[in-house]
């Protein structure tokens, strides 16, 4: 072999010699750091359109003569997926640039209990969750989420929360749902977390009486903690008109940078950026007799509350700047 | 533990559309020597023709005790529970001496009864109230959160204490307390079959409640077993799966038209005083609530499946497709014409290759079926 041979193909200029092709564009968690090439048009490119006009008409057909299908519980898949989650996403991925860390935590099938922080004036982590798991959960699960009774006392915000699969937090429905082998969201600090002050922020409040840990013991049902970092910024809460929300009978009236002052747009969330981080499952199987044991429930909720409030540490010193990239 | 049917059977409240064919089936088995039917009114004459094998009995519940007691009777099945006031017959007040009053002698006259073995009530799920901090699905231990406002379910928690009260005093008796769902089925006439047949439908605006509705026969078929077979407990009574009150709106193709609460109570508040329809604070509540039960006791102890919620509404539909408007036909026509449309302007627009417009008709293709069985009806 002589030289020339040798080095022919490593030669720029060599009319066989190629660039080594890059490693495809990968999407980091929503971040979207090179630019996507646009899809290439398809051989039937004019056809894209009658496709979506036909399947509108069809989903609008289906949905006026009420040929849908919808659970015990209200919940309305085919809704869900349709509108709801669509809209979420635009909030989830161009907004607050979540990105989802550890969701192999999340059991792939079978039920879990998946238990977060509260934060955000109003619960759009608890949405931003239940569309994490649908975009990130290999399975695409639904997450079912527990909701106060609060919501489902308000015309409209009730249906809308049923429909889009939430349930008054109550043992039996917790129970309910998880025995069916579903997901459940809890946020065991309810109206404590998400109306706490701006200077509270990432500060876990009290867990209650635990009664999330006391349905998971009773069904058996693996807890994963999640933390969520992010919510806190987006409508921070610099203080709170007691009075007025005595008056109004809401748990909590906020003041913050944009509301009310601004109106309505003061509902616009800021956009920081959000981390979310599924821990590794707690089982709780073979503590299923210890379920009506309160120092069994106490310490398990403890525990929980602990890994949640040590995972908001971490994720915070990976997140430097609240509004960064 | 499987015991004999009983001989002798007294029935409450013949003189209405479940009672007359509860007592006709009881006379229709063989099992059972007589069948006696209690009933302060004479039935309407449509019922006439089904208690042919039934002896009447027209007395009011204190004469109902003697009776009870004469008769030797082995099994009492109270029927006689009144969801919605009649105004030809009294209003609310009689309603509540019927199903309170009448309830409370019924069951003292039982008591008295020596060789009483087996009581059935008539309840309704009514009795978990409506609340709304309540849980999505009742299993029969739930218990009401709150006095409901309706009449209706508060006689019917007045009804199950005196049942209560019967159980701890004869605690050989068989008592079984069937809870039903709002029952439906093609020629049956309740409030709530009414209510959906009517082309534009009132709702509560803001609420969706989920609904069951168990088909008439089914409950029929619970409440003969529970005569003849030995069923003691309460049992939920449902058609398994829910629909949603504008969902159920839309599919027997009517008209909803949501209203606030606020004007739905007044607006029911006033035709009931003028006496035209019977929209109570029971059917507000259940329509701002919804209610879903757990049937799987049901289905364990009598070992019989009712008709699903869906199942059961699409029969009452098929039976009342006069005054429906947006019928799942008409729609699948409109689509289709709206998609015929838009190829035919494409069409014109661009004389494009033949494969443009072809792909088109690929999604609209399932929808022709529906067009052909719709234009074949007409």
């Amino acid at each position: 072999m002589s030289q020339d041979e040798y080095r022919r193909d490593l030669l720029p200029g060599h009319a066989d010699f190629q660039l080594p092709t890059p490693a495809p564009a990968q999407r980091v968690n929503g971040n979207r750091p090179i630019p996507e090439k646009p899809v290439e048009p398809a051989v039937a490119a004019p056809d894209v359109w009658d496709q979506r006009v036909a399947d509108g008409l069809a989903f609008l057909r289906r949905r006026l003569s009420g040929a849908y299908e919808v659970d015990e519980f209200g919940f309305d898949p085919e809704l869900t997926d349709a509108v709801f989650q669509p809209i979420l996403k635009l909030l989830y991925r161009d907004w607050f640039r979540t990105e989802v860390l550890g969701i192999e935590n999340v059991p792939s099938d079978g039920g879990g209990l998946v238990v977060g922080n509260h934060s955000g004036t109003i619960a759009l982590d608890a949405l931003m969750l239940t569309v994490a798991m649908r975009d990130k959960h290999p399975k695409q699960r639904h997450l079912r989420l527990l909701g106060a009774d609060l919501v489902f006392r308000m015309p409209l915000m009730s249906e809308l929360a049923r429909a889009a699969g939430a349930t008054v937090a109550c043992n039996p429905d917790a129970e309910r749902l998880m025995t069916s082998g579903q997901l459940v969201g809890v946020f065991p600090e309810g109206f404590k977390g998400i109306g706490k002050r701006f200077s509270e922020r990432y500060k876990l409040q009290r867990f209650g009486r635990g009664g999330f840990v006391s349905a998971a013991l009773r069904t058996g049902t693996p807890i994963v903690p999640v933390a969520i970092v992010g919510a806190e910024e987006t409508y921070p809460i610099l203080a709170d008109l007691k009075p007025l929300a005595r008056l109004l009978g809401v748990p909590y009236f906020p003041v913050t940078p944009t509301f009310p002052h601004l109106g309505p747009l003061g509902l616009v969330p800021l956009p920081s950026k959000w981390l979310i981080q599924f821990c590794p499952p707690i089982p709780t199987a073979h503590l299923t007799e210890f379920a009506d044991d309160p120092l069994v429930v106490y310490n398990l909720a403890d525990q929980v509350r602990e890994t949640i409030q040590a995972t908001l540490h971490e994720l915070l010193e990976k997140r430097p700047d609240a509004f960064g990239p | 533990m499987v015991t004999s049917p009983p001989r002798v059977v007294v029935v409450t409240g013949v003189s209405r559309y479940i009672g007359a064919r509860v007592a006709a089936r009881l006379a229709a088995d063989p099992r059972i020597d007589r069948v006696v039917g209690l009933d302060p009114h004479d039935p309407p004459a449509g019922l006439l023709g089904l208690l042919e094998g039934v002896e009447r009995i027209r007395a009011d519940a204190r004469a109902a005790t003697e009776a009870i007691a004469e008769l030797d009777a082995e099994a009492v099945v109270h029927l006689a529970v009144t969801s919605v006031p009649d105004v030809q017959h009294g209003g609310r007040a009689a309603m509540k001496e019927q199903n309170v009053i009448g309830t409370m002698q019924v069951l003292a006259a039982a008591q008295g009864a020596p060789g009483l073995r087996k009581l059935v009530v008539r309840s309704s799920t009514a009795a978990y109230g409506a609340s709304f901090r309540d849980p999505a699905v009742f299993t029969e231990d739930t218990e009401p959160r709150a006095v409901p406002r309706g009449p209706f379910a508060r006689d019917i928690l007045d009804i199950e204490g005196y049942v209560r009260g019967f159980r701890r005093r004869r605690s050989e008796v068989a008592a079984t307390v069937l809870r039903f769902a709002p029952m439906i089925s093609s020629t049956a006439e309740t409030s709530l079959t009414r209510y959906f047949a009517q082309p534009v439908v009132p709702t509560v605006l803001g609420r969706d409640a989920r609904l069951q509705f168990v088909h008439v026969e089914d409950a029929l078929e619970i409440l003969h077993r529970s005569v003849v077979e030995d069923h003691p407990g309460t049992f939920n009574v449902a058609g398994a799966g829910v629909l949603m009150l504008a969902q159920a709106v839309r599919r027997a193709g009517r008209v909803s038209l949501p209203l606030p609460e606020s004007a739905l109570s007044t607006g029911a508040a006033l035709l009931r005083n003028l006496g035209v329809e019977q929209i109570g604070l029971d059917q507000i509540d259940l329509f701002v609530h919804g209610r879903v039960v757990d049937t799987s006791r049901l289905i364990r102890e009598f070992d019989f499946t009712p008709r699903t919620t869906a199942e059961a509404f699409d029969e009452f539909i098929k039976a009342h497709v006069a005054g429906s408007t947006i019928t799942a036909d008409r729609l699948a026509a409109a689509e289709q014409a709206i998609l015929d449309g838009i190829r035919r302007v494409r069409a014109a627009a661009s004389p494009a290759p033949a494969g443009v417009a072809e792909p088109a008709s690929v999604p609209a293709g399932h929808t022709s079926a529906g067009v052909r069985a719709g234009s074949d009806r007409s």
